[in-house]
């Protein structure tokens, strides 16, 4: 065998065998998608039950909570931002990074500081890469994330905004993440949790059908202010799960994608060196071809001459 | 007989849903029992066990479940029961919940120790 037919020969055993774990994580990715849904569609009762509590004492006292009331001159605001653990995922990472550093600068030009907290290695890595001061980070259940992971992301968060901004306390707090829009699209998200746009929350009320509709006047167990001071660190840590489930079967999406144009695109090398490698295959058949009978006419030439 | 919509839900799944006559809950200043036509009401739940006497399509009986820490939303005749970890009665492993005690009591463990007592009463129906 001929040295090219050989190296064309290699390569194309081992664009197959890249070819077949491509094939293989895109398989994974595309059943962790559906898992990864599921779970998104399992927490959704408790999210826009809790949503519409919160409404309820929202706009049914008058109550003043630290967690609901815009601080007049805003200083301070904590970004939490989700990435994966893991690359192979296209620009998913890229994505999301490049839009907290999007909102960063907004609100530096507004006049905030912007502390970073930061959940996945990928986002973890980026500001180490760049020397940035991180708050807090969380790496190593993005792929599943449950929801004590979420507690415990929310709770140093909600600390932070409870506390005084002069002692190092935040007055906003937002998160960005990739909201999953469907199986091709996912888009990288920000969003204001705190303090508490009511337009957002009552969103849900505001539809046409229920324009008209009045909330009840609730009774409150024990009171408005007890029951308010329960209720909002729950709906951050629910939004947060919410947020960390969406991005990973985002994630997941993304992989499946990523590792589908992997394999495509190792199909079309391995049709490409094949015809090389016929190419060569041919090209050293008819010198061969040509080399023997060269050899015989010479030979003939040889034999005629000595008669 | 009048009766009201219950939804028990926990922070990753939906635990429990039917129709009911009567939801008896422990909110922190003591239990309350919710029937239909109850005033619009938003409590905060203190871990214990939670009655739910249902009626209706769900079949007269009694569903006993643990909830730990959420709250109870009433209105319009729907009751929400919200919590971060809710188990059915008959989901509980007793065993479990015996040596998850055991542990809690050598470990001087308040938290853990309620958490697995509560378990336990929802299953022996011991308020």
């Amino acid at each position: 065998m001929g040295a090219t037919l050989r190296v064309y020969k290699r390569r194309i055993r081992s664009v197959t065998a890249t070819k077949k774990i491509t094939k293989a994580m895109e398989m994974i990715a595309a059943s962790r998608v559906v898992k990864a849904q599921r779970q998104v569609a399992a927490s959704t009762p408790y999210a826009s039950e809790l949503t519409r509590a919160v409404t309820a004492v929202a706009t049914g006292s008058n109550t003043q909570h630290p967690l609901t009331t815009e601080a007049e001159r805003p200083t301070r605001a904590a970004l939490l931002l989700i990435t994966s653990d893991r690359g192979l995922a296209g620009g998913y990472s890229s994505n999301v990074i490049k839009a907290a550093e999007l909102l960063t600068e907004r609100l530096r030009a507004e006049g905030k500081e912007v502390d970073a907290y930061i959940v996945g290695r990928k986002g973890v890595s980026y500001y180490a890469f760049r020397e940035r001061a991180v708050q807090e980070s969380w790496t190593g259940f993005t792929d599943s994330p449950t929801y004590a992971d979420a507690k415990a992301i929310a709770a140093p968060l909600i600390a932070a905004v409870q506390k005084d901004t002069a002692e190092g306390g935040v007055d906003e707090l937002h998160i960005v993440f990739t909201e999953f829009v469907s199986m091709m699209t996912q888009t990288a998200l920000d969003d204001r949790l705190l303090p508490l746009s009511l337009g957002t929350a009552a969103g849900e009320q505001d539809e046409p059908a229920k324009g008209g509709e009045i909330l009840p006047l609730f009774e409150f167990e024990p009171s408005a202010e007890d029951v308010l001071d329960a209720l909002l660190p729950r709906y951050v840590e629910s939004r947060i799960y919410n947020a960390l489930l969406q991005a990973a079967a985002s994630k997941h999406a993304a992989t499946r994608r990523a590792m589908k144009s992997a394999t495509d695109n190792a199909e079309e090398l391995i049709k490409s060196l094949s015809r090389l490698a016929n190419a060569a295959r041919q090209a050293e058949i008819t010198q061969e071809i040509s080399e023997i009978v060269g050899g015989a006419s010479a030979l003939a030439d040889a034999t005629a001459g000595s008669d | 007989m009048a009766e009201l919509h219950v939804e028990l839900v926990a922070a990753d799944r939906q635990v429990w849903s039917g129709e009911a006559s009567l939801v008896v809950a422990r909110t922190s200043s003591g239990d309350i029992g919710v029937m239909p036509g109850h005033q619009p009401l938003l409590g905060v739940l203190q871990s214990g066990p939670v009655t739910i006497r249902t009626t209706g399509e769900s079949g007269d009986g009694t569903v006993v479940a643990a909830v730990h820490g959420g709250f109870i939303s009433f209105a319009d005749n729907k009751l929400s029961l919200l919590a971060e970890i809710a188990e059915l009665s008959d989901e509980i492993d007793v065993q479990r919940a015996e040596r998850a005690l055991e542990r809690a009591k050598s470990d001087a463990d308040a938290a853990a120790e309620r958490r697995a007592d509560v378990r336990l009463r929802a299953v022996t129906g011991v308020h």
